[in-house]
């Protein structure tokens, strides 16, 4: 049962990297950027692609962030440039990544079991394995938030958020918010990648098919962290996207146990945001008529 | 200042909804000018500030401020020249943000953005400080967030930020017509206070013709487009209501709208 739970939790921090991308574009920058689908498991192929080569593992994680901001910046691109609109450039990077990532691993499917990674590499901590994945994901759980919160508290960082905030304002103050949407697109689509290659290495193999749902799973994350750890300023908003991966890999856990059938999971996820997106709107029916009352 | 040379714009060209917004227009500002616009609905007033302040490309003439030819040039550069307060109190600023960063990215307007922290120490006691004087009590919600204050509040805000890097030229789109009749007036003197302390170059639309004169030293009526009346100092100082509707008649104005007229 420990192990059950710190398993989830870990899970939970792995998956914690990839909302913190989606948190970007979907509250930050203001838009549904689905290329997250894609940049997902292309992160995933190319640390399984280099870690197959025997590639350190810290430098083919990297290397699939550097590859997921390839990615991001193809959505952005077409967005800003070519005034594609931002759900449907994803769209077509996310498509266009299926190829890609299938051409990355020359197959469907790669295994990782005889491969060292990154959680291998941590062998000399001397833990079990759930312990050791709670651990890599705790201080990358970590780290990563800490540089979100300084960047966006930069100048460059404020004008990305006031760029999904009011665009219009951000122009008006002499900010080319094309750049700063490209910039987000980046940055997310990275963050997801490496996300991937986590979770990648976690399960001992990459697949073509491992970044169904991410966005769902990113939203979820997003909005349970909102709705339970709150959102009173940016800082607390980080905060929450990482307890709600958590949260959100806790719940899962459950409805398992209790005997939920895995191949139900994505239903069940879908369901759940929809009612997290829709509370707003209930919420607002809910008030107006205890007002008529 | 401002130099507008025969702009002309027209929205939706070679479709049925073909629009001519502007036709023609062209306009000199001095250094120090505080010009009021008035017109009726659709007279084109609103497309006069945002041609200058660069939201699209005219069709024709030319745009110089401080003779520099700004016509090509992209709204996010020009605003460097320009601060800007809309009619609506959401657009003019960031409403998820604190009133602390929309005022230290206001302070940066125009300038190259680095990776440094985002706002310095001494910035905020400047803030505070400017927030003070706007005598609504906002210095003490530097850290609240844009949408938890009213309309009035950010209009204030938003007139601070527009003037907080000397622009050389102000402009102001109906910025009073979302409030309340107190809280326009309020806002409309801390215009006044602004403007002239700084010395600042403004357009400032309105549809009060009232305002239209009690402020400023020139004055614009806009009608289909075009400049139908250009008051200045002396003469504009000794206008009323009734010779300015006068006035537009005689200069072959259409109906004047019921707007202009109640208010
Ligand atoms: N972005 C746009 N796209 C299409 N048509 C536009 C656009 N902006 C303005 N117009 C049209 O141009 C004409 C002038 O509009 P404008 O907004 O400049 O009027 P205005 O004088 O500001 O009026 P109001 O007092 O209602 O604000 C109107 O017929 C309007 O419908
Ligand atoms: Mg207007």
């Amino acid at each position: 049962m420990d192990e059950l739970i710190i398993s989830t939790v870990a899970q939970g921090l792995l998956w914690s990297v990839m909302a913190m991308g989606v948190f970007i574009t979907f509250r930050t920058l203001n838009i549904a950027d689905l290329s997250v689908e894609g940049s997902f498991p292309l992160g995933g192929a190319v640390a399984a692609m280099l870690l197959a080569e025997k590639v350190n593992p810290a430098t083919a994680i990297v290397a699939a962030g550097l590859a997921g901001m390839l990615a991001g910046a193809v959505s952005g691109l077409l967005y800003t440039k070519l005034k594609i609109p931002a759900l449907m450039a994803g769209i077509l990077t996310m498509i266009a990544l299926y190829s890609v990532n299938l051409r990355v691993m020359g197959k469907a499917n790669l295994s990782l079991l005889n491969t060292d990674t990154i959680f291998t590499s941590l062998e000399f901590l001397k833990l079990s394995p759930n312990l050791t994945t709670f651990v890599a994901g705790l201080c990358i759980a970590v780290a990563i938030p800490l540089w979100l919160y300084w960047f966006f508290g930069t100048e460059i960082g404020m004008a990305v958020r006031a760029t999904g905030n009011n665009p219009q304002m951000i122009r008006a103050m002499g900010v080319n918010t094309d750049d700063m949407f490209l910039l987000g697109l980046v940055l997310s689509n990275g963050l997801v990648a490496v996300s991937g290659a986590l979770i990648a290495q976690d399960n001992g193999f990459a697949d073509v098919g491992m970044g169904a749902g991410t966005i769902v799973i990113g939203l979820a994350s997003v909005i349970i962290g909102e709705v339970v750890f709150g959102t009173r300023n940016f800082k607390n908003s980080l905060i929450s996207v990482v307890l709600g991966s958590i949260l959100y890999r806790i719940v899962i856990a459950i409805v398992l146990y209790l005997g939920m059938p895995p191949n139900d999971l994505k239903l069940f996820t879908a369901i759940l945001v929809a009612i997290a997106l829709s509370l707003p709107l209930v919420k607002a029916k809910w008030d107006s008529r205890m007002v008529g009352m | 200042m401002l130099k507008v040379e025969g702009i002309s714009k027209t929205f939706f060209a070679g479709t049925v909804n073909e629009k001519t917004a502007l036709k023609n227009v062209s306009l000199e500002m001095k250094p120090g000018d505080f010009i009021t616009v008035i017109g009726g609905n659709g007279a084109g007033k609103s497309t006069l500030l945002n041609a200058v302040a660069g939201v699209f490309k005219v069709d024709s003439g030319k745009i110089y401020i401080d003779d520099v030819d700004v016509t090509q040039m992209a709204e996010h550069k020009r605003a460097a020249y320009i601060g800007r307060v809309f009619q609506d109190p959401m657009m003019g600023t960031a409403s998820g943000m604190m009133v602390e960063e929309n005022l230290a990215i206001a302070a940066r307007r125009g300038k190259t953005l680095s990776l440094r922290w985002g706002f310095r120490d001494d910035e905020s006691v400047e803030f505070k400080e400017k927030l003070a004087k706007l005598n609504l009590g906002l210095e003490d919600r530097m850290k609240s967030r844009m949408v938890t204050l009213s309309g009035g509040q950010r209009q204030a805000i938003t007139l601070l930020m527009a003037t907080l890097r000397r622009p050389k030229l102000l402009l102001l789109d109906e910025h009073t017509a979302a409030l309340d009749p107190k809280t326009a007036e309020k806002v409309l003197d801390l215009t006044k206070k602004i403007v002239e302390e700084n010395a600042l170059t403004t357009l400032m639309v309105t549809h009060n013709m009232r305002d239209a004169l009690r402020f400023g030293n020139r004055l614009l009526m806009l009608n289909d487009g075009e400049i139908l009346l250009d008051i200045h100092g002396e003469e504009k100082a000794k206008m009323t209501v009734h010779d300015l509707l006068e006035a537009f008649e005689k200069s072959g104005g259409e109906d004047v709208s019921d707007r202009m007229l109640l208010s």
